[in-house]
């Protein structure tokens, strides 16, 4: 069989059927990592976690691009403030959980009504931010939502709300050191009293860890993996979420809004209305999203939630592809996977790979012992603590770069969903009725 | 007749712009409130110039790094967010510049240049400032301004020319991606947070209590220097006048045979340029240099150029020292850790209520 029509059969497999397609995803992007911890013989138990790290940001950058891919893929409304919904949601539902004595005090709700709660007013946040701001331009959109998301981080951070008093309440945001949150909710299933220090397992918990344990892995790696199905549930849902909504009749006129408002407004339709219905709803999704990520650090803080956090569920997204649901995950699995996680992947690889010598203080010293011939000093500069952020940055600038080059609609651009109801492009050209 | 058509006309005003007429009440409130705090002496008149005066060096500050900004948003029709890291590869070239000219002899080239890293030199070892070393600090702000220029007409050429016919929200994602990018390789080669620049005793002269840095003096001369120079540029010369044909009506000033495409590279080698000076002069004034100044400046000069009204080179000069000064002001209502939120309020509310700012509707001029 020759390799044109393997690759003709594989995207005709996966090109039909979406599920298959994330699928297979997920598992080259797995099998990748799992083959070169295995070739090079990292321990099991540290192989498992890299899996669960690149597994868990997949799935908060695929959600996140879903929620983003709800107001700018189908509204067209470019919010580069989603950093700003995502702490106040994660805020709020910190404030909220945090007991009446603990310092900040909160309000010391359970967890579940303190999302609720959060949801509610990242979603009533991002509603009134969008009754004036709807009007701008989109660039306008732009700087004013990025402002927006600075002061709420400004906010968060300012030391007067740290620890504060309104009207006879007393709460607190912690201010630049940050604030505890709740443990793992996941935590319930496995032990009898999650709460405590040293809890002790239940019956399932006791099973698992004992099955596991003369595998090397530890209790926190099997609750870790538990959050990440959680998760992938999650991503499940808002994606059928994300696919009824743009099927509807209110996705329908989304779309056409991204087409043309004026046209759409001409139809009687409130433009405004959906619009500001759009923001919100992402908003709170956004919120909720970042819930779900803090929940698993047990604690915020305003570093957490600079521009750059923005910046990051954008590349996600055009990566995949803006307008259509599946591009949003397949574009959060892989910035997630390749460009946020493979860096320093790919430096452990190198440092257990190579016998790194001292690095070099300067750029200048690495790049003269280049000009020697040896590669290995400007590597050994390279893998610092530093540099490979520093250079994973500068990836995705030369990515971010790119796609806007070469293709501004991202991989699976061409499968933006369409305004109408049937599709226009394909409808046959009968050239004859015009003779 | 003439107080009954003011009448009307104000009537008009407060029916049709209920928004501009709240918010002119408050700033006049807020100067009355001076006034009264002035008189009640919770703040002191010493206080105020004090206020006035840094309001000025950081609004001078905003302004020349804001012309650049505004000459790119107005030609090329897109938000540019790399703007701020313009403006620190400027500040890291002149820099590098001043210390090895102030230093060469007496410390290896490397350590000079190399501002961050393990084996740079300390500032204090070279004192640098005004008065000692002007030679270095002009040398410095020069091929601050040649090399920033030849950055932006680089960034042009390799991202912006391929995407000329893109639409403003596609350049401005890019230009996120270039920002990130030159951040970060700047991060990559110094490997520095940040690092003292000036040295040895600074002039400064203090009048009825307020203290007049030499080094803010410097930065408002030579900002005010040149934006006058650019005036000058734009307003009585063939280039000057080609640009402002271009911002006005592109397609208009291509069939009267401009040039477009080379106005297009003097439009970026001259904002460049200016950006670079500004990197410059902000961290003399600042005396520190770190990789994320130009970037922690960038939304406020943003709000320098909104202010004013985007593509207007007087607005983004007018706007910064507005906006610098109406910042250093707000300390007298609001804690200090809230004055950048207070200033990025100010700029949705100008977009909110005037978004074509306050000198709307005339595009570099």
């Amino acid at each position: 069989m020759s390799t044109g029509s393997i690759q003709a059969r594989a995207e005709g497999w996966l090109g039909n059927n979406d599920v298959r397609l994330l699928i297979a995803l997920a598992l080259a992007i797995g099998g990748l990592y799992a083959l070169f911890s295995v070739v090079l013989g990292f321990q099991l138990n540290g192989t498992v976690n890299t899996l669960r790290r690149v597994a868990f940001l997949s799935a908060i950058y695929a959600m996140l691009a879903l929620a983003l891919n709800l107001q700018w893929g189908y509204a067209g409304l470019f919010n580069l403030g989603a950093a700003g919904f995502m702490a106040i949601g994660v805020y709020t539902m910190g404030i909220l959980t945090a007991p009446v004595t603990a310092s900040p005090p909160g309000f010391g709700l359970p967890l579940p009504v303190a999302i609720l709660g959060a949801i509610l007013v990242t979603g009533l946040i991002g509603g009134l931010a969008a009754l004036p701001a709807i009007r701008l331009r989109a660039d306008y959109l732009a700087i004013v939502t990025v402002a927006f998301s600075e002061i709420v981080r400004l906010t968060l951070r300012a030391p007067e709300f740290a620890n504060t008093r309104i009207a006879g309440v007393a709460f607190g945001t912690g201010g630049a050191t940050g604030l505890s949150l709740p443990s793992n909710p996941i935590r319930i299933l496995f032990y009898t009293d999650p709460a405590a220090t040293a809890p002790a397992p239940n019956a399932l918990g006791a099973a698992i860890f004992s099955a596991v344990e003369p595998l090397g892995i530890e209790e926190t790696l099997v609750i870790g993996w538990a959050y990440v199905v959680v998760l992938c549930l999650c991503l499940g849902l808002l994606y059928w979420l994300m696919v009824r909504i743009g099927k509807s009749p209110f996705g329908r006129v989304l779309k056409s809004i991204r087409e043309d408002q004026q046209v759409t407004q001409a139809l009687g339709k409130d433009t405004r209305l959906f619009k500001i219905k759009t923001f919100a709803l992402g908003c709170a999704l956004m919120g909720l999203i970042a819930i779900l990520w803090r929940l698993s650090g047990g604690y915020a803080s305003p570093r957490m939630f600079k521009p750059i956090q923005t910046f990051y569920i954008f590349i996600a997204l055009f990566i995949g592809g803006t307008g259509s649901p599946t591009g949003s995950i397949v574009g959060g699995a892989l910035f997630a996977s390749l460009l946020f996680e493979g860096p320093s992947f790919i430096r452990r690889v190198v440092a257990e790979s190579l016998q790194l010598s001292n690095a070099p203080d300067t750029l200048v010293a690495a790049i003269v012992e280049l000009g020697s011939g040896d590669v290995i000093p400007l590597l050994a500069y390279s893998v610092q603590d530093v540099s490979i952020s520093a250079l994973r940055l500068m990836l995705l600038g030369i990515v971010l770069v790119y796609l806007m080059q070469r293709h501004p609609d991202g991989l699976l651009g061409h499968r933006k969903a369409i305004a109408s109801s049937v599709d226009l492009s394909q409808r046959e050209t009968r050239e004859d009725d015009y003779e | 007749m003439a107080a009954r058509d003011y009448y009307s006309r104000g009537q008009n005003i407060v029916y049709n712009r209920p928004v501009l007429v709240v918010f002119a009440v408050i700033g006049v409130f807020l100067v009355f409130d001076i006034f009264r705090q002035l008189g009640t002496g919770t703040i002191t008149a010493t206080d105020l110039v004090s206020y006035l005066w840094n309001g000025l060096v950081l609004g001078m500050s905003l302004g020349l790094a804001g012309v650049g900004l505004s000459m790119t948003y107005s030609i090329l029709n897109f938000a540019n967010f790399a703007h701020g890291d313009l403006i620190t590869s400027g500040a890291f070239a002149g820099w590098a510049t001043a210390f090895l000219i102030a230093g060469l002899g007496d410390f290896s080239v490397e350590a000079l240049v190399l501002i961050g890293g393990p084996i740079a030199v300390g500032s204090n070892e070279l004192g640098i400032n005004v008065v000692n070393t002007p030679l270095a600090l002009l040398a410095g702000l020069l091929v601050a301004a040649v090399l920033t220029a030849a950055l932006s007409l680089l960034l042009d050429r390799i991202v912006f020319k391929p995407m000329r016919s893109a639409d403003g929200v596609t350049l401005m994602i890019a230009s996120v991606g270039v920002a990130l990018f030159l951040r970060n390789f700047l991060t990559f080669s110094f490997l520095t947070d940040s690092r003292g620049l000036t040295g040895g005793n600074v002039p400064q002269f203090t009048l009825g209590g307020v203290t007049f840095g030499g080094h803010q003096i410097t930065l408002v001369l030579v900002a005010a220097l040149l934006m006058l120079a650019t005036h000058v540029l734009l307003q009585y010369t063939k280039i000057g006048t080609a640009m402002r044909a271009m911002a006005a009506n592109k397609d208009l000033a291509k069939v009267t045979g401009i040039p477009t495409e080379r106005v297009v590279k003097l439009t970026w080698g001259i904002g460049g340029g200016l950006t670079g000076c500004a990197g410059f002069l902000i961290a003399l004034q600042q005396g520190t240099l770190t990789v994320t100044m130009g970037w922690d400046l960038l939304l406020l000069v943003f709000a320098a150029v909104i202010l004013g009204g985007v593509g207007s080179i007087y607005g983004a000069m007018v706007g910064g020292v507005i906006l610098g000064i109406a910042s250093r002001l707000a300390l007298v209502w609001i804690p200090a850790s809230f004055l950048l939120a207070a200033a990025f309020v100010l700029m949705i509310v100008m977009l909110l209520v005037r978004p074509s700012g306050l000198f709307s509707g005339r595009t570099t001029a």
